[in-house]
Parts: C-alpha cells; structure tokens; sequence
C-alpha cells in the first residue's frame, strides 16, 4: 500500500479541482466530467457455486455480491461490488476505507478457494452525467448503452476510444436523457480517456465538476 | 463487424474479442515419446478449414474468458459458443453450413415465370 502523502492522481497535472472552480457556473453544458480521486479497490477471485464464499464476503463487506455477471450491488458512493467475470469481482470503496476492507477480506477467504488483490493504484474514476453522458459515451463504446439494454446497476468491461474500460452506469433520471456513469481507467490511460472524452463533449458543451465523496 | 455472443456476457461487438485458432487440440500425453514431426504437428501445425470450424475465441476487452465457437469460414455465421472444456453442441455440429457461393436470387417481377 501506498503512502497517503505520495499518492498522486493520474490526472494531477490537469488541475482539475481549479477547472472545476472556474467552470461552477456553467448551466448548459450537456457532459459533466470529474474525477474521483484514489477509490479503493479491491480484486476479488473465488468460486460463487460455493455457499461459504458468498456468505463470507457478505460478512466482510458488507455487501452481498451482485445477482450475476456484469451486475452490480450496493451504493455508488458506498462500498459497491462490480462482477466482472463469472469468478471475478471488483470491490469498490471509497477512498481511506481499502485498508481495512482488503484486511477483512483476506482473513474471511483464507479458508477458502479465493484470491484477495488490493488493486487500488491501478485505476483511476471518471465520473461522466449530464443529459449528454450517453452520446458522449456512445462515441467510441461499442456497447450498446439504450436504456432498456444498459442501466443502473450494471457494468461491463469493454473499449473507450483505444482503451480498455470498466464502465458502470450509476444512474439515470426518468422521463429524460439524463446518465451517470464511473469509468474505471488505467492509471496510463487516464489522460488519454479524459481528453478523449473532453473532445467528444465539445458539441454538448463540457463542463468540469469536483465530485463529491462521502 | 460481428456480433459475437460471450457465454457469460452476452452479444458484444467483435472489436472487443481476439480469435486463438484451432480449438480442441490435445496436448500429447508423452511428448518424448513423438517424433520430431508429431511434435511439430501439434506445435504449429493447424488446419485452414473453409466452412465449419470449430475455434477460440477471447473475450479479451471484455470479461477475458476464453470460450469455444463454431463458425462458418466462408460465410462468418456463427453456429454456437461453448463454455471451455465442452464438447461442442451436436445440433450445431450436424448443421450442414451454409456455402459462401449463393445460388443466384429468384427472377421476380415482370416476365418472371410462375
Ligand atoms: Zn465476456
């Protein structure tokens, strides 16, 4: 684990707290763009037919693992499960918290088949919303993001542009266009997609936000 | 582009999969016992089917789960997916595939004979 002082966002030298003060009052952006800095995360492995090892990370994390592949459960800004395979999940939590959730989970899954990785550092959070998060998205995914095949409480692993993403929709608002999604990209990608994704906003109008955490 | 159906995450575009070859290729259970010729055959050597080929496939932007496929060479038609370590399904396998030289289409309309 890394050292609180050392730790340094992937997208630090694009001042993004100062954008975000410059930009507090735009009104008629349609992609609002933020990052969520140093969120734990936590790679989990096991066998989900076994009825000790779902039980156990409940107990640990408090959160039940998601009811299949591609799913998630739990609150956003909360401690939350991604499945990303149908033996591998992502633990989400928010930032501070990894240490003592990472020491939980390994002592709850020693007796078991499973693999416990604090991947943290590897990743960085961009937060998309707005009313033009979809088509800003929909770009240069090849997921089929339409609501009534994408919605909150899913995720999936696929492409932005050239990168590898793991993208979970973590909200949307009835009656309107209105998405919000974590993209969780590779710390030597970050700037990459966050460019990339500043350039797909330009016809909406981008604006930057500094998200809030619990 | 194909839609490839991932057994465990669904239809997903063919951008996000890299295809592996010949699938079900058996390592020899006593490789000293072969000859260099064998060896070299099970190392290297694949067949180049045209028509029904049973491959692998990675789903390797998405859920990076390797699975099995039969497809149709000539015409890209992708007759089923199979978990890894499966056989593949017999129904798909007895399919006559379809050939990539169409017969020429129906003469229609005016002056078509009934
Ligand atoms: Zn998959």
């Amino acid at each position: 684990m890394v050292d609180g002082y050392l730790r340094q966002s992937p997208l630090a030298h694009l001042h993004l707290d100062a954008r975000a003060a410059n930009d507090i009052n735009v009104t008629d952006a349609g992609l609002m763009l933020g990052e969520r800095r140093h969120v734990g995360m936590i790679n989990l492995r096991g066998e989900p037919a076994d009825p000790a090892f779902a039980a156990a990370v409940k107990k640990a994390v408090g959160v039940a693992l998601p009811d299949g592949i591609n799913r998630s459960s739990g609150k956003p800004l909360s401690i939350h499960i991604l499945a990303l395979g149908p033996d591998e999940w992502l633990i989400v939590c928010p930032p501070g918290t990894e240490d003592s959730i990472f020491g939980k989970m390994t002592k709850a899954m020693k007796p078991l088949h499973a693999a416990v990785t604090m991947s943290s550092e590897a990743r960085t959070v961009i937060q998309l919303a707005g009313t033009d998060a979809r088509n800003g998205l929909a770009k240069g995914c090849p997921l089929d993001l339409h609501p009534r095949a994408f919605g909150p409480g899913q995720c999936a692993q696929s492409i932005l542009g050239r990168a590898d993403i793991l993208i979970h929709q973590t909200g949307s608002n009835a009656g309107s266009s209105d998405a919000s999604y974590d993209l969780f990209v590779l710390r030597s990608f970050a700037e990459y997609v966050w460019t990339w994704l500043e350039d797909a906003g330009r016809e909406y109008g981008v604006k930057v936000f500094s998200p809030a955490e619990k | 582009m194909l839609l490839i159906p991932c057994p465990f995450c669904g239809e997903r575009e063919e951008s996000e999969f890299h295809q592996g070859g010949e699938a079900h290729i058996v390592r020899p259970k006593d490789p000293d016992e072969l000859s260099d010729a064998e060896w070299a055959d099970y190392l290297f050597l694949r067949k180049n089917t045209k028509g029904l080929f049973l491959e692998r496939w990675v789903h390797l932007h998405g859920c990076r789960r390797w699975f099995n496929m039969a497809r149709n060479t000539a015409t890209n038609e992708i007759i089923a997916v199979y978990k890894m370590g499966a056989q593949p399904p017999k129904a798909a396998i007895n399919k006559p595939p379809k050939t990539a030289v169409d017969k020429p289409p129906k003469a229609v309309g005016k002056g078509a004979k009934k």
